[in-house]
């Protein structure tokens, strides 16, 4: 048999074979977790329990993270998942546990805008933009670099250190804030 | 172009944070608790990671500065939401709610 012969079961073990199999499925697991990430936004902006709609939340940044991975950037993934996944669906699922109790919970419309308005309202604007993303032709420039985690690093240390001083700054001042927020009014 | 190959192109991305995007602002029109319109900021917020990641690999010439745009994005979110969180507990403390409706008379 032709080794090269990519045609067939047998096609898998060759190299060229090899290539289409997992190029399919790069595809197929793009689907999939495209597929997570509008589930869980889904459950995220609609359970009745707030505790599902943080679990969907979840779902829906793991599947950000997934698709920050196709978009050839691994380290933004990383930090997708770190940082949204483990730390702020962790806080919003212990403010949820803290101060928001499920018995007294009002139903109903909250206002004008809740119900078929607010559908419309967020139809509209996700068909204007869609329409516009379709429609517009963006120039496509050469890539100077590849966008590894080595040049993110040696540019947040260059160009951006002074941005970069300020966010830490920013989430020092956000952290302390937070807790002397929360912090008042406690002892009584 | 084959259904296996969406991830090569630039308005599967576009399309799918505008989709993201509605249903933030879904989110942030209806719920009714302080808590639930956070969820759907943290949406909206994603929504525009990928808007900024998707032309950063697609379109733009050097695709480091679009990644350092998303960190800062995600650093900004992190303290949004940690800010937003202890506001909501410290809105529980005194209300003993955290329904919109219920501390209406924070107002100005």
């Amino acid at each position: 048999m032709n080794p090269t012969d990519a045609s067939g079961i047998l096609g898998f073990f060759t190299a060229e074979g090899f290539a289409g199999y997992a190029d399919g499925l790069a595809g197929l697991v793009f689907l999939i977790m495209l597929a997570a990430t509008i589930i869980g936004g889904i459950i995220a902006c609609n359970s009745e329990r707030l505790v599902r709609a943080v679990a969907g939340l979840a779902l829906c940044l793991v599947g950000v993270a997934a698709i920050y991975y196709y978009l050839n950037s691994p380290f933004v993934a990383m930090m997708q998942m770190l940082i949204y996944v483990g730390a702020v669906c962790i806080t919003i699922a212990f403010a949820i546990m803290l101060a928001a109790p499920e018995e007294n919970k009002k139903h109903g419309p909250a206002g004008a805008l809740s119900g078929p308005f607010g559908l419309i309202t967020a139809g509209l604007a996700t068909i204007g933009m869609i329409g516009l993303a379709v429609n517009t032709k963006f120039a496509v420039h050469t890539k100077v670099n590849m966008g590894e985690v080595k040049l993110i690093g040696a540019e947040l240390l260059t160009s951006y250190s002074m941005v970069f001083e300020l966010i830490s700054i920013v989430l020092l001042i956000a952290i302390i804030g937070s807790l002397i927020i929360a912090r008042h009014g406690r002892s009584k | 172009m084959s259904i296996l190959n969406l991830h090569n192109s630039l308005n599967t991305y576009l399309i799918l944070a505008a989709i993201l995007f509605g249903m933030g602002i879904y989110g942030l029109v209806t719920r009714r608790t302080l808590v639930g319109m956070l969820i759907a900021s943290e949406l909206i917020l994603a929504a525009a990671s990928i808007n900024f990641m998707a032309f950063n690999r697609f379109t733009a010439p050097d695709p480091t500065l679009g990644q350092i745009f998303t960190l800062f994005i995600m650093a900004i979110a992190a303290a949004e939401a940690a800010i937003g969180l202890s506001i909501t507990i410290a809105v529980y403390r005194n209300y003993k709610s955290v329904d919109t409706e219920d501390v209406v008379d924070l107002k100005g």
